[in-house]
């Protein structure tokens, strides 16, 4: 590019060029609370993107508000200041393509539908009926729930219901999926197994997945690039490029000098978020 | 089988005890007041299985059922509306209070002037009566659905309808049931009182008439028959419920075996 360039027109070309490969943009996002000094200022200008295809992790302290993050550039709540752009969409309502995996799976999945039922109950509104559970079917196939589909989510173990509502996401065919440190409830064997099944239908699939999570070596195992929040009031403080090999694996990944490296630094940043948080909680 | 057996034995045992002792007791009664047991039954056989159950059951059964599932409808669809729009609900909940603090039987006399004697007073009470415990349960219920839930509903872009369908009635098919049991008790209270008042057919009216036609043994045998009637009403209604909510029964008896 020629020095002489504007810096403004040099800037926007660059704007537009990453726009086709951004997915979704949170652009300076402002969570509030009441007015003046007595206001809780739990979002303060997080701003970051994700490219299309890509496995963002996003990790910050416990309170710094990750899961107000998530509602925002999901279109359920609206923020006080900033936006979501998806799809080169300003984010008003819920979009079509976006689905929601929440954390507490015992409270997302509906106690009085089957299994199957659950899993189709979104794709009410698109797919006639054989379609429909032709895909649920094939989505609960890919999270090992094949053949569970007649049984009632309480009838399976918690980390089965997780699986179901991530195959309620899958079906339901999103550009990205959303998730609400989905393996939280779940006892470590499990979140392990989970970790691995999202990693292998992100391939399947060839999702994008904006994940939020506090535990670090969750986020390092599993992301390209890992988003670290500061405590309330809340902005991006790192974006580290995780450059492991592919495909990850439990032990071999988690072997590597680099995979420490990586998840030193990131427990380092939060780290000095927390002390931080402290120290401006106390003033 | 064994156990089946057991429960029904367990069920069984004290009304057989006091139909005998009833029996018995009664057997050589020359009270007018309390005919024997025997004379009553045959006095439910020959008229209530007679001609009375055209005449009298029929209706009796027709308006209740009536009332008590209009009431019904009215008491879910009315319930949901407030659920679901606190504004609905801030405008019209001192109405909805004063209304179902009335008595209903006081309701009686002005359903009398408006509607005359008949049937469509008989009804008018019982869905005036018995509408409130549903309605009131079914906006708490829908209130009441888990915020997760709602955004679940909300992310997967389900339509008004569907949220609706598969989301919020049954998430509040618990309370909205209880609501209902109360609502049975009252309608078949209010069956009996306003046919008693306000009607020239049905088992209430029975019975007040022929009370104060001194026909003690056919008053015995229309308390009897309502009685019954009562307790079907009761019977089908818990089968309903437990069929529509064998989720919950379900999932109680799977966490519990946690």
């Amino acid at each position: 590019m020629p020095n002489d360039t504007a810096p403004g027109a040099e800037r926007s070309m660059q704007d537009t060029r990453a726009d086709a490969a951004e997915l979704l943009q949170i652009r300076d996002l402002n969570v509030s609370y009441g007015r003046g000094d007595q206001a809780a200022h739990i979002l303060a200008g997080v701003d970051f993107a994700v490219r299309r295809g890509e496995f963002v992790c996003v990790v910050g302290p416990s309170g710094s508000g990750k899961t107000t993050l998530l509602r925002c550039v999901a279109g359920l709540q609206t923020p006080t200041g900033g936006d979501t752009v998806f799809e080169g969409e300003v984010v008003a309502g819920p979009p079509k393509k976006m689905a929601v995996i929440f954390q507490d799976y015992s409270r997302s999945l509906l106690p009085w539908m089957r299994v199957l039922a659950n899993v189709e109950l979104p794709l009410r509104n698109t797919l006639p009926k054989a379609q429909r559970r032709a895909r649920a079917e094939e989505a609960l196939e890919s999270v090992g729930l094949g053949g569970k589909g007649a049984l009632y989510p309480w009838q399976l173990s918690g980390g089965m219901q997780q699986r179901a509502a991530i195959a309620r996401g899958l079906a339901y065919q999103p550009d990205v999926l959303l998730m609400d440190e989905p393996f939280a409830a779940v006892d470590a064997q499990t979140r392990i197994d989970l970790e691995d099944l999202v990693l292998r239908v992100r391939e399947r699939y060839r999702m994008t997945i904006l994940f939020v999570t506090h535990d670090i070596d969750e986020a390092v195992y599993l992301a390209d690039r890992v988003i670290v929040l500061s405590g309330a009031p809340t902005a991006v403080t790192e974006d580290v490029d995780v450059d492991l090999p592919m495909p990850r694996d439990q032990v071999a990944t988690k072997a590597l000098p680099r995979y420490a490296e990586l998840r030193n630094r990131v427990f380092t940043r939060i780290q000095e978020a927390k002390s931080h948080a402290l120290v401006s909680g106390r003033r | 089988m064994k156990r089946a057996l057991r429960l029904a034995l367990l069920r069984l045992w004290l009304p057989v005890v006091a139909l005998l002792a009833w029996w018995f007791a009664s057997a050589g009664s020359t009270s007018v007041y309390f005919p024997p047991l025997s004379k009553i039954l045959d006095a439910v056989r020959t008229e209530w299985l007679g001609p009375y159950f055209l005449q009298h059951l029929l209706p009796s059964v027709g308006k209740f059922a009536s009332g008590y599932l209009l009431a019904m409808l009215l008491g879910v669809a009315i319930g949901l509306l407030l659920g679901l729009s606190p504004l609905a609900r801030a405008a019209t909940d001192p109405l909805v209070q004063f209304l179902r603090s009335l008595p209903p039987p006081v309701l009686l006399p002005i359903g009398i002037l408006i509607f005359g004697i008949g049937v469509s007073m008989n009804v008018f009470i019982i869905v005036f009566g018995s509408v409130w415990a549903t309605l009131l349960n079914t906006a708490d219920g829908i209130r009441g659905v888990d915020e997760q839930v709602r955004d679940m509903a909300r992310s997967y872009r389900l339509t008004r309808w569907q949220r609706i369908r598969f989301v919020l009635l049954p998430a509040a098919g618990p309370q909205i049931f209880a609501g209902m049991r109360t609502s049975l008790q009252i309608a078949i209270i209010l069956i009996v009182v306003s046919e008693m008042v306000g009607a020239t057919s049905g088992i209430g009216y029975y019975v007040l008439k022929s009370q104060q036609s001194f026909q003690v043994v056919d008053t015995w045998a229309a308390t009897i028959v309502l009685g019954v009637l009562g307790y079907l009403a009761t019977l089908v209604f818990l089968q309903v419920e437990r069929r529509v909510l064998a989720w919950q029964t379900g999932m109680r008896r799977s966490t519990n075996a946690e």
